[in-house]
């Protein structure tokens, strides 16, 4: 029996030979048949030649993780048969090179060498561009996918479909060709009946769910976009930039987007627009957030609404600079001298990215202050079918932002405008630059915003911005402090934050087949929902933290807030993104085991 | 109605040293101002951190009082978001050369249409008089324990060199020089640096006011370009060759120091600013401030076809 509409499907390549247009070519042809999508995109921090690869997972249901096992791996070099083979399934399809001299057991997979430079050639003749044949190389990657969809036993005009919807403006020219090397390709397949040997197949589905394939990056940035954000700021830095050239790539959205000499010049920038009354956020990665900490402080004190959106990446220092890590949140929930009021919170998955980008931007205008918006690289990095993104619900609130008229009466009534006008929830009337006269400082000031080092002052002032800590406590909706899955009273409680989400909820039926497991997702960091959160953990059996840094940062700060102690720890921090499996494993580990800590490493 | 100095003080009380040179710096910005008549509302001074930071506090018009060095970012940003601001930077030399040397350099390159007055006066006032990026190597102020190890940076050609459209040097002390440059470097479309001879009584004894106003060879040691005949501005900004000469002017007139130096505009051109580019590119007007992105607590922003892109297309055969 086949298995149909389900499996793992992985490319690799050097960097720069087009294994993410391939990825991107294969993922969107398996979701216009109605099937579920979910990438992930792994690369060195090089640009051309070392090994990157990008496994892509297919599902007849919503599907939010890779797997550690690959279905069909295809490639055209030999450093990702090397590489990857161990992780090829018995009976598993391997797509290679027939030029190649390979090692792989005939008995455990499905080979299929194919004559890649044949095909080449034959396309080159066909079109007289013999004299391009090294430029025609890059035709590799529409080969690897024509085969692989052709042992899928999909038909070729899906694959034809995507690749004009993919060669399209200055890329339209090399379509024909690309569409006759896929034919090509169909037909070696078929005349050798590989298709006939595979035990996977692709079939159309009658699924007309409203779904977009996005990346955690662009979705943000529609977020901004839809949210009313109109200024960011960056410095390049992997993963961030992409979120930061799509909104550039869009100007007719309005949003101003300046690439500056550097973080701290983005963050200044991006609140100084603030100031004068546009939502303005800068994008980055650990590096540049930790230039950011000195700045964050100055809004804090100066109750500025700013979203600084950091995708976090393996540390310290560039650490690994491509790879993906969660090691970010302590720093963030104190980043900066002193104490400031500020929110720390964070998406689970791309779709979240896209809802919680524009909530963040509500929240720091509501409650004037910096939003640190702590996304990851498995995030940014990762494309996803998801529920097209629908705005219906969506609010804009600027909080006690004054109109004009506003601004008129209360001058009426108070005479003189005072910024930090001290109020019982801590947030003060606020006007922009241009409206009416105010002043800021990063010292300590009076309520007019001028400094003032007078010790009661100080008292009240101080008091007056931290107040608001509670105020969000108070007021903020629950959806937007965390979110429980799977059956309530369970025995066991996953905790987690992040991108940690995808894997968990995608193995959480499996799991529960043993045991009653449900799983905790905690969005809002700071202020911490410590009530909330020490009612829902504290007659659990046991508590599992699962986080991709190597100390448990968000069991420790639970520790921190409720005074529960998490007692096991699944962690990882080798750079790659938690599998479904490991998840699956770790869990039970966790259970069984008399162990405290769980340590995971797969990935390449 | 007209507003006059006297409505421009705030009840701030300044913490100068007596004698500082920022006190006739604060009157020439006034006394811009007055003479510009600007709206109030739309003006707004961005500081860094120093005694020259304190500046925006004593003058009633809005007042950003920044971190140390950032505050021409701070500026710009304002500016970008609302290119309808007149956008005025009054920075200290360690803070706009030393630790913010990355953004004043940078800014040149973008030529937004902001107004640095750098308060020059060769040492970290606010610190203590540490030597500042201005301080000449050898030089021993009353305020160091050794002389200065590092050689100064001219200011000046370094805002010519990376793009600065209005370079221009004046005194603190000569409040109606000061306030003349001033206010062209307010009205002058695109980036201006004013740097300010600052004489600072407490810490820098060798920069004193008994220095600059020297009589040296019959006349005083400061001395006024324009007086001289010299013309810095560029005519014709599509003249290469006219631009060329300009720069090497202004460049040779900056290195004059020691018994002569000159006060005045060392260069001065137009050319499209940051805003004038954005508009190019977004092919509209682009002012942030004024975008409507709500009604009624709904985004207004059409995001259909973003979301169009990305869209999963079904295709069913035949
Ligand atoms: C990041 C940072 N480092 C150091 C300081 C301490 N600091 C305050 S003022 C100042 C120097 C000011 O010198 P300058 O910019 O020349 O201004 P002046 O006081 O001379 O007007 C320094 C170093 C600071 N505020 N922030
Ligand atoms: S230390 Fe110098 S610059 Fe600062 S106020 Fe005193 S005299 Fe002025
Ligand atoms: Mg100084």
């Amino acid at each position: 029996m086949k298995k149909v509409n389900n499996f793992t499907w992985l490319i690799g390549g050097p960097q720069g030979s087009g294994v993410d247009s391939s990825a991107n070519t294969f993922a969107k042809t398996c979701a216009s048949i109605g099937l579920y999508i979910f990438g992930k995109r792994e690369y060195h921090s090089n640009i051309k030649g070392a090994h990157s690869y990008y496994p892509i997972t297919v599902s007849d249901k919503p599907v939010r993780s890779h797997t550690d096992s690959i279905d069909i791996l295809a490639t055209f070099e030999k450093e990702t048969l090397s590489l990857h083979k161990e992780n090829v399934v018995e009976n598993g399809i391997i797509i290679f090179d027939k030029d190649y001299n390979v090692d792989l057991n005939p008995n455990k997979y499905t080979l299929v060498p194919l004559p890649f430079n044949d095909i080449i050639k034959e396309a080159a003749v066909k079109f007289q561009r013999e004299k391009d044949y090294s430029k025609l190389q890059i035709m590799r990657n529409v080969i690897t996918v024509a085969a692989s969809l052709s042992i899928l036993n999909l038909d070729v005009e899906y694959l034809i479909k995507t690749l004009e919807s993919v060669f399209i403006g200055r890329r339209s020219k090399l379509l024909e060709i690309n569409i006759f090397a896929a034919n090509l390709t169909y037909e070696y397949i078929k005349s050798n009946s590989f298709n006939k040997k595979s035990i996977y197949e692709l079939r159309p589905t009658e699924n007309n769910e409203n779904l977009v394939l996005t990346s955690g990056t662009t979705a943000t940035a529609i977020g901004k976009i839809a949210g009313g954000c109109r200024f960011q700021t960056y410095y390049p830095i992997t993963p961030a930039s992409d979120e930061s050239e799509y909104l550039e790539a869009h100007p007719e959205y309005g949003v101003v987007v300046v690439q500056t000499e550097d973080e701290i010049a983005a963050i200044c920038m991006a609140i100084g627009a603030s100031l004068a009354g546009v939502r303005a956020s800068t994008s980055t990665s650990g590096p540049g957030f930790s230039l950011m900490a000195e700045a964050q402080g100055w809004a804090g004190i100066n109750e500025v609404p700013v979203v600084i959106f950091n995708y976090q990446r393996g540390g310290p220092s560039t650490g690994l600079p491509t790879r993906h890590e969660q090691g970010d949140l302590e720093f963030a929930l104190y980043a900066g001298h002193s104490e400031f009021p500020r929110i720390v919170l964070s998406p689970g998955d791309i779709e979240e990215s896209f809802y919680l980008a524009i909530e963040s931007f509500n929240l720091a205008e509501k409650y004037q202050l910096p939003v640190i918006f702590l996304s990851d690289k498995a995030i940014a990095n990762s494309i996803q079918t998801v529920k097209s993104f629908n705005l219906s619900n969506v609010k804009i609130e600027r909080g006690k932002m004054l109109s004009d008229q506003d601004l008129l009466t209360l001058l009426e009534k108070e005479g003189r405008y005072k910024r930090f006008k001290i109020t019982e929830d801590g947030i003060s009337p606020r006007i922009s630059l241009g409206q009416g006269i105010f002043w800021n400082t990063g010292d300590e000031h009076d309520e007019f915003g001028h400094i003032c080092e007078e010790s009661n002052n100080r008292t009240i002032m101080f008091d007056k911005r931290m107040r608001k800590m509670n105020t969000i406590i108070k007021e903020l909706d629950v959806s937007l402090k965390y979110r429980m899955y799977g059956p309530e009273n369970a025995d066991y409680t996953l905790i987690g934050w992040g991108s940690v989400k995808g894997p968990i909820l995608d193995t959480l039926e499996e799991l529960n087949k043993y045991y009653k497991v449900n799983f905790l997702q905690i969005i809002l960091l700071k202020p911490f929902p410590s009530e909330e959160i020490l009612s829902l953990i504290k007659n659990s059996k046991m508590l599992i933290g699962i986080e991709m840094n190597y100390s448990g940062q968000l069991c420790n700060l639970i520790r921190k807030e409720t005074g529960i102690k998490i007692n096991k720890r699944i962690l990882k921090w080798n750079g790659r993104s938690f599998s479904r499996e490991e998840i699956f494993k770790g869990v039970i580990d966790a259970i069984n085991l008399d162990q405290e800590k769980i340590i995971c490493k797969s990935g390449i | 109605m007209a507003y006059k100095i006297s409505d421009l003080k705030t009840d701030y009380q300044s913490d100068w040293c007596p004698g500082c040179g920022d006190f006739g710096i604060l009157n020439a910005i006034m006394s811009a101002l007055v003479d510009l008549q600007l709206d109030l509302n739309k003006v707004v001074l961005v500081s860094g951190i120093g005694c020259s930071g304190k500046t925006p506090h004593y003058i009633n018009t809005s007042g950003i009082h920044t971190l140390h060095g950032r505050d021409i970012p701070f500026a710009s940003g304002i500016k970008l978001a609302n290119p309808e601001l007149t956008v005025i930077v009054t920075g200290g030399d360690g803070n706009t050369y030393g630790i913010g040397a990355g953004h004043f350099l940078n800014a040149g390159r973008r030529n937004i249409d902001i107004t640095c007055l750098v308060f020059n006066n060769g040492v970290y006032g606010l610190t203590k008089g540490q030597a500042s990026p201005t301080l000449k190597l050898g030089m021993k102020t009353k305020s160091l324990p050794l002389p200065n190890i590092n050689e100064a940076i001219n200011p000046l050609v370094v805002a010519i060199s990376c793009g600065y459209t209005f370079v221009a040097r004046s005194y603190a002390y000569d409040v109606k020089h000061l306030k003349e440059i001033i206010k062209q470097a307010i009205l002058h479309k695109g980036l201006s640096l004013v740097d300010i001879l600052q004489p600072c009584p407490s810490y820098n004894d060798i920069h004193t006011k008994e220095y600059f106003e020297e009589v040296v060879n019959n006349s005083k040691r400061i001395y006024k370009l324009e007086e001289t005949g010299y013309d810095g501005e560029v005519k014709d900004p599509n003249n290469n060759e006219e631009i060329q000469q300009k720069l090497l002017q202004a460049i040779a007139k900056s290195q004059e120091w020691g018994e002569k130096i000159p006060i005045g505009v060392f260069y001065k051109i137009n050319l499209p600013t940051l805003t004038d580019r954005l508009k190019e590119r977004y092919k509209k007007d682009i002012n942030p401030s004024k975008d409507n992105i709500e009604q009624n607590g709904k985004p207004t922003t059409d995001i259909s076809k973003l979301i169009e892109e990305i869209e999963v297309k079904r295709y069913i055969r035949g």
